[in-house]
């Protein structure tokens, strides 16, 4: 009589795969390539019409959470009363906004038995766009000039440093770019008005927007890195459709960054590379990226590497990656019935 | 003149830069001149090489090379 392999249980949070997607679903995909047969996938989420929800040779049952700003209690109780259920071994949170609360409960997850595989506090703070100047001067990484403001008049002084035209960012998401001054202030008082201040203006680069998803192990190794060129951008600016690049360069600024900040888990590194091939890092996502089905497809499966060493495996780096592969994204219409939507709605979990 | 030693070409036309992920087309005559230039050979016997089979005059031929070699410098694909 065959044993049956025991599935790793895994719960996944950014299931909205919807046009500016959550990574979730790519996660996902990756993990059950990683681990054909032998994972069960509880997906976590916040909004009844996450796709991920529904689809299910994805996810295997999905569980809402509270929203981030219900706090770590709200949180931790609710993933202790699913664990109860489902006995969760690791958790991939994919979001920014939540990834504080994770970070936060990493301990108490640890010891009801869920490992996590993030980055500490302070790295998660140090690569945020309002502290990203700073972090490019102390790890010698190429970041654009910037200024934090609170005030809209600090425009003025940021025109005349940077020139137009500025990139007026909020303090979470959104930018706008902005040519004239009046331009400015009226994406200031949008962003500041939807987001809070401050406001962060940046210098505009020009250049090819290159991505590259990142692993770390913690202790300043890289166990992967894969560089793609963004081939088509949607209006919200996200890739469509990217191709796996071969660079060295790529590959050392990535090593460069996880070492010098012994970054924990997945990361995506974003990068305008200039006419002159300087590479500007113009943000550090502090999780996997939508994109990260790319990573299995071209033999460096993230997910499945961050999740073995959450279980405490010790990997080597990955070496090698296939160049030219590519993704293409697209929409379907996935069908389903109201009464799982009533399901989800009513009682939380699908 | 070189090629990148990385570019990445076919006998249909198709250019592959893998470092910035940028493709073209060539038509047949450039394809035919781009796997030439893979396979080492001088400008000067590339040339040779075409005015041996096709029927073009050598003028004509040194336009249309300049061109070429334009387009490619511009298309960031040869070394410096």
């Amino acid at each position: 009589m065959s044993e049956q392999l025991k599935p790793i249980v895994i719960a996944v949070t950014g299931l909205n795969a919807i046009d500016s997607p959550g990574p979730g679903v790519a996660v996902i995909r990756a993990l059950r390539d990683g681990f054909p047969e032998s994972v069960k996938i509880i997906g976590l989420s916040y909004e009844t019409l996450e796709p991920g929800i529904y689809l299910h040779d994805i996810v295997d049952k999905t569980y809402q959470i509270p929203y981030p700003s219900a706090g770590v209690d709200a949180l931790l109780n609710r993933l202790k009363s699913i664990h109860e259920k489902e006995n969760l071994q690791v958790i991939i949170p994919n979001f920014d906004a939540e990834l504080y609360n994770f970070i936060k409960l990493g301990p108490s997850l640890r010891s009801i038995g869920i490992e996590t595989f993030l980055p500490t506090n302070e790295q998660f703070d140090s690569r945020d766009k309002i502290n990203l100047y700073n972090f490019g001067k102390k790890f010698d990484l190429l970041v654009p000039k910037d200024k934090v403001i609170y005030q809209v008049n600090e425009l003025y002084s940021c025109a005349e440093e940077f020139n137009y035209p500025l990139v007026v960012k909020g303090k979470f998401y959104d930018a706008v770019v902005a040519h004239t001054m009046e331009q400015a202030q009226k994406a200031f008082y949008k962003l500041s008005a939807k987001w809070g201040l401050p406001i962060i203006v940046q210098q505009f680069i020009t250049g090819t927007e290159i991505n590259i998803a990142v692993l770390g192990d913690g202790k300043g190794n890289t166990i992967s890195a894969v560089p793609m060129r963004k081939l088509y951008i949607t209006d919200k600016g996200k890739a469509w459709a990217g191709i796996t690049l071969e660079d060295d360069s790529l590959i050392d600024l990535a090593r460069h960054f996880v070492k010098s900040t012994n970054w924990k888990g997945g990361c995506e590194l974003e990068i305008m590379r200039t006419h002159d091939n300087q590479p500007f890092i113009m943000e550090v996502n502090p999780r996997f990226p939508a994109w990260i089905y790319l990573t299995a497809a071209c033999g460096q499966n993230q997910p499945a590497a961050l999740v073995k060493m959450a279980l405490g495996e010790n990997l080597e780096p990955y070496q090698n990656y296939a160049v030219g592969k590519m993704f293409i994204r697209y929409a379907w219409d996935h069908i389903t019935d109201v009464s799982e939507f009533q399901q989800i709605s009513a009682f939380g979990e699908l | 003149m070189h090629l990148k030693k990385n570019i990445a070409t076919s006998e249909s036309g198709f250019i592959f830069n893998p470092a910035t992920g940028d493709s073209f087309s060539a038509n047949p005559l450039a394809a035919e001149m781009l796997l030439l230039l893979k396979q080492g050979l001088s400008v000067s016997e590339i040339k040779k090489n075409i005015l041996e089979k096709y029927d073009v005059e050598l003028s004509q031929l040194e336009k249309d090379w300049d061109d070429f070699a334009a387009q490619l410098k511009e298309a960031n694909l040869l070394d410096h």
